[in-house]
């Protein structure tokens, strides 16, 4: 069991590490020296700014970009799948059960499949090139209404929610005071998932914002690789963007996504219903 | 005057026992659901009936029958598509379950709790790189040249980035790339649900005389089916809807891989090379049943919806 733990750590950790010291080498370096070795930090300096000089800062446009759109997202995600998740789980109300299933089947459905029908939608509605057209889309998140809808209906036993709705609470406060409290690990995954998601999401804003100026980082880094001699000789002639370019783009544009990951891992770790079942 | 007449039903009550509690809810569920439906019909419904729509006309938005779906059938792309897929699927969905479940355990189980939290971090930080980023990343990992498993690619007898990109590759590398990518996340939610199941269960087992296998397989492993089958679901959903990394393999290797190696590529080929978005609709909807026969399957076979009134 120890072996298949080691092995897969190798497998994880390999190609991050990697990663983090293909920017402290020349493009020359990349491929000639030790794959794992460290070249210098005045190098890092000199990757950091042929990137930044990729059209007059782009990558640093792309990364406010993304912070918008996945940040707003986030914020209406909560408002509406919360909720949303707690009645599915706590409440009985006409269409319960449509909802639900109709939640499951959307949830289940390749994305790639509403994409164009999105666009098509959006262009309708005259959204397209409007932070609108993203941030309304990655804002419906079905995975994290079921993700709250399992914690509920697994973790807060109904007689609680009895008892309280018994000793004169009004429905709000059962919620406010009693489910949400509760509900504090699962709303970290939830926010944890949709911010990663939406801050990784490529193919809908790639659609829906015509202009380079509103692209989230990841469809900058798909603009950066077509502009990388080594994959583009053509297109990439000229410019400063080589592998180690490249490795420092990916680096700053999933930044954020592992920084979230740090501040979120408590909840993680602690389990979903540590604090009802063991409290 | 409403709300004096709600309260004395629960407040006045002598005693707890015999008094019906009014309808769990009521009215306040539909306060609690309404933003998540307003988007789940302008995201989800709505785009849904508008695919369904275009698969079923002409672009002269005329009723053209299953036309759109006999002539995407027929397409020479269509079937090679769809089983360059199930061969990814199938070697995915084995791979992610039977890892993730291991690995949850063992980290549950078997690992110091230090150890465990680190290696959870560890196998979730390429999560991170979801997307665009993992495909780049896995374009240098697979380049004999540059990879830290430069030696390991060439004693596959892959000398060069081309020889690696070899079709018949193709399958394993996308899982690759999708384990890589997403296994962690599934790992640490499984740790959660797994984190779950109180103690005393796990000790009363051991009283018993349960090893850790016995306990694994008779206790952990049935109390989070559940979110076994979820992942699964989620995770042939994702599967069939492949798209980023064939893509950017594509352009990477300069047309070696095919722009139709998936279904979705095809689609996307259809609707913005050909223009013909009732050809993409149609493709999609292909997508869209497969993916619900399956769902059905797991559904059915996973109790994942026994949760109505006990």
């Amino acid at each position: 069991m120890g072996l298949v733990m080691a092995a897969l750590a190798l497998f994880f950790v390999l190609p991050v590490i990697w990663l983090l010291l293909a920017p402290s080498k020349t493009a020359d370096q990349v491929v000639h020296n030790w794959p794992l070795s460290f070249g210098s930090f005045s190098q890092i300096g000199h990757a950091w700014s042929h990137l930044m000089s990729f059209q007059n800062h782009a990558m640093l446009k792309w990364l406010r970009n993304s912070a918008i759109y996945s940040g707003g997202s986030l914020i209406l995600t909560l408002i509406t799948s919360v909720p949303a998740g707690y009645a599915l789980a706590l409440t009985r109300f006409r269409g319960r059960t449509t909802l639900l299933v109709v939640t499951l089947i959307t949830m289940i459905m390749p994305s790639a499949t509403l994409v164009l029908p999105i666009f098509l939608e959006i262009n309708q509605f005259h959204l397209i090139g409007t932070i609108w057209s993203v941030i309304l889309p990655f804002s419906f998140y079905p995975f994290g209404v079921y993700l709250v809808y399992i914690y509920f209906a697994t973790s807060l036993p109904r007689d609680i929610i009895a008892a309280a709705r018994v000793d004169g609470c009004s429905e709000w406060q059962v919620f406010a005071h009693i489910a949400l409290p509760l509900a504090r690990p699962v709303i970290a995954l939830v926010a944890f998932f949709s911010f990663v998601g939406n801050w990784n999401n490529f193919f809908l804003p790639y659609l829906v914002l015509p202009n380079s100026d509103q692209f989230p980082v990841q469809v900058g880094l798909n603009q950066l690789l077509s502009s990388t001699p080594s994959f583009n000789p053509v297109a990439g002639a000229g410019l400063n963007i080589t592998i180690p370019e490249l490795a420092l783009a990916i680096i700053v544009a999933i930044l954020p996504v592992l920084v979230l990951f740090l501040f979120s891992q408590r909840a993680l770790v602690s389990g979903m219903l540590a604090g009802s079942t063991k409290g | 005057m409403t709300l004096v007449a709600f309260q004395p039903t629960s407040k006045g009550a002598p005693s707890r026992r015999g008094v019906k509690p009014r309808r769990e809810g009521g009215i306040a569920s539909y306060f609690f659901v309404a933003g998540y439906t307003v988007l789940l019909v302008a995201f989800g419904i709505f785009p849904t009936c508008y695919a369904i729509y275009l698969a079923f006309t002409n672009d002269r938005g005329q009723f053209a029958g299953v036309n759109q779906f006999s002539k995407v059938a027929r397409d020479y792309r269509f079937l090679p598509a769809f089983e360059n897929i199930a061969v990814y699927l199938v070697m995915w969905l084995v791979l992610l379950v039977v890892m993730t479940v291991l690995a949850a355990v063992a980290l549950r189980s078997w690992v110091r709790p230090g150890m465990s939290s680190l290696l959870r971090f560890l196998f979730y930080l390429p999560g991170a790189l979801a997307g665009v980023a993992s495909v780049l990343v896995w374009l240098f990992m697979l380049d004999p040249d540059v990879s830290p498993a430069g030696k390991l690619l060439r004693a596959l007898g892959d000398n060069s980035f081309a020889a690696t990109l070899n079709p018949s590759h193709l399958p394993v590398i996308f899982v690759l790339i999708a384990f890589w990518t997403g296994a962690g996340g599934w790992i640490v939610v499984m740790y959660g649900a797994l984190n779950n199941i109180p103690d005393e269960v796990l000790e009363a087992a051991r009283m018993d005389g349960a090893g850790r296998w016995q306990t694994a397989r008779q206790i952990q492993i049935p109390m989070i089916r559940k979110w076994i089958t979820y992942m699964s679901i989620l995770a042939f959903a994702a599967g069939t809807q492949l798209f980023i990394e064939p893509q950017l393999l594509q352009t990477a290797s300069l047309g070696r891989v095919s722009s139709t190696w998936s279904p979705n590529q095809l689609a996307y080929v259809y609707a913005f090379q050909q223009g013909d978005f009732n050809g993409a609709a149609a493709i999609s909807i292909f997508l869209l049943v497969l993916g619900l026969a399956c769902a059905g399957v797991l559904v059915t076979r996973s109790a994942l919806f026994k949760l109505e009134d006990q």
